[in-house]
């Protein structure tokens, strides 16, 4: 496991020296989602017996955990080995695809781990009533584990930034809206709401919700988030053995 | 150093290598000389495991490059054609990153840094973000990030590419200087005085086969030292002789008959390529 921390390093090195960059960014997206559904729309609107903004914060912290996670891993590797490639210095280095995959998918979980934080003060602020409890935490870590993870696999298997944007608007965006984030998926038709339960943030908004809101937490989901990770973190490490990357 | 055997690589139906073989020697300066598209950078690329052989074989250091790449990887350093630095990291900071990606201890990261940047001539900017770096300055920082762990082998794909042709001398030096210390140096060039002034031998590529192999001196013997270039109507035509007397004869004999201005001058690698393939180096 040589390189793993040096690797992890490397990228945390680059979000403290960004840190505010990094930040401000993040917030921009959520906090607009925040203000004009949870404080402007929402207003008044109960869903399930809470308001509308304590159910949306965990559903937004759900989503830019996702989405920070995957840029953090997914387009920076992409960038580093289509156009710096830089990725060839940890391709030519004598250290295990294993250790590479883990220290690019720890950095970029603590994006998203900042970006959720970020949310989680942003919801106290507006005055959710939420509880930040163990299973959370844990909720919090591994969706950040399983979009890193993906960020991982489509970050070394996409050709070009352009394929790249591309996914991010034809499937991160999509989720973003599906994913159990803004409506209860009881409220849809039936056959819909079961595709919905295909989407891997549907399962990391709902346990997350449960868990913030003190509700039973839904074990199959909380089991498919790490599993859904680990797969996407063995696709990459095959990626990283085929070579080829650059 | 280095064995290969039989080396091949397809790119789908694209025929990069095509059966390469050839053998370089510990501590010799070994040069690929060869047109852009050859098969040069497929080849170092193979070395350096970013992409694998279709078929064929390579050791380095005795050891199998397919069977142990981690060991492999560790015995090797690459100077790649494109400044792949860290640019968010100062020139340190990227020595720094790389001698521990190698495993090296902190003490001797430290002292191998100090005594590169010396050696690359920026100990005075180690401190400075590479971002600011000129592309001299950064080909230097990425030659001794490639020594950082001290390889056996040095792998330079088109080492001086885009340089000045006083910075190319410099680096040229710096290349002598660590085949004094011992390391084994391949290079791919398509510069052919990089390949003549620099080189103990040189392997000519052409479209992924290695057409000629031998000493720059050799090489040119084989087609002949002196070169008689007769400016012909439809162009421009050459012929080889084994010295001057007969190189001058040939080109008196040919004004006096044609009234064709003719050069005399030395052989080139350039003329050992085009006698091969019929070509030049660059078109």
């Amino acid at each position: 496991m040589r390189g793993f921390y040096t690797v992890f390093s490397r990228d945390m090195l680059s979000l403290r020296r960004r840190f505010t960059k990094h930040a401000l960014a993040g917030m921009v997206n959520p906090l607009l989602l925040l203000i004009a559904f949870g404080l402007g729309l929402g207003r008044g609107v109960k869903v399930g017996g809470v308001s509308y903004l304590e159910f949306i914060v965990p559903g937004i912290i759900a989503l830019s955990g996702m989405t920070a996670s995957f840029s953090a891993v997914g387009i920076s590797l992409n960038i580093s080995r289509r156009y710096t490639k830089t990725l060839e210095i940890l391709l030519t280095a004598p250290i295990s695809p294993l250790a590479v995959s883990l220290g690019k998918v720890l950095a970029g979980m603590m994006r998203g781990v900042l970006s959720s934080g970020i949310i989680l003060i942003l919801g106290f602020i507006f005055g959710a009533k939420l509880s930040l409890n163990m299973a959370a935490i844990v909720i919090i870590l591994l969706n950040c584990f399983l979009f890193a993870s993906l960020g991982l696999y489509i970050g070394l298997t996409l050709w070009s930034h352009e394929d790249m944007s591309n996914f991010t608007t034809m499937v991160l965006l999509p989720m973003a809206f599906f994913g159990g984030t803004f409506f209860p998926l009881e409220s849809l038709p039936l056959g819909f709401s079961a595709i919905l339960y295909l989407l891997p943030l549907t399962h990391v908004s709902i346990s997350l919700r449960a868990a913030m809101l003190g509700l039973d937490i839904p074990v199959a989901s909380i089991l498919i988030i790490p599993v859904l990770g680990i797969i996407f973190l063995y696709l990459g490490m095959r990626a990283f053995r085929k070579g080829d990357l650059t | 150093m280095i064995l290969v055997e039989d080396l091949r690589k397809n790119y789908g139906r694209v025929k990069a290598l095509r059966g390469l073989s050839l053998e370089i020697q510990r501590g010799e300066i070994f040069g690929l000389l060869g047109p852009n598209g050859a098969g040069k950078t497929t080849f170092i690329r193979i070395l350096t495991s970013l992409t694998r052989p279709t078929d064929g074989r390579v050791w380095i250091n005795g050891l199998d490059i397919n069977k142990y790449p981690e060991k492999v990887k560790r015995k090797i350093g690459l100077v790649p054609q494109y400044l792949n630095l860290d640019q968010e990291l100062t020139a340190e900071e990227n020595l720094e990153f790389y001698g521990r990606l190698y495993g090296m201890a902190t003490g001797e990261r430290k002292r191998r840094l100090e005594e590169l940047l010396k050696f690359v001539g920026l100990a005075e900017r180690a401190s400075d973000l590479v971002e600011g770096y000129s592309m001299g300055m950064k080909r230097r920082l990425l030659i001794a990030r490639a020594l950082m762990p001290s390889p056996k082998v040095l792998l330079m794909d088109e080492p001086t590419v885009g340089l000045d042709p006083q910075t190319r001398r410099k680096l040229w030096e710096l290349i002598t200087a660590l085949k004094n210390q011992g390391v084994t140096v391949l290079l791919t060039t398509h510069y052919i005085e990089e390949a003549e002034r620099l080189c103990d031998r040189v392997g000519i590529i052409d479209e992924g086969r290695l057409i000629a192999l031998g000493s720059p001196q050799e090489l040119k013997n084989k087609v002949g030292l002196i070169a008689v270039e007769i400016m012909a109507p439809d162009g421009v035509k050459r012929r080889f002789f084994r010295n001057r007397e007969k190189a001058l004869e040939y080109g008196s004999r040919y004004y006096k008959e044609n009234k064709c201005d003719f050069l005399l001058r030395e052989a080139n690698l350039e003329d050992v390529f085009i006698e091969l393939t019929g070509r030049k180096i660059r078109e």
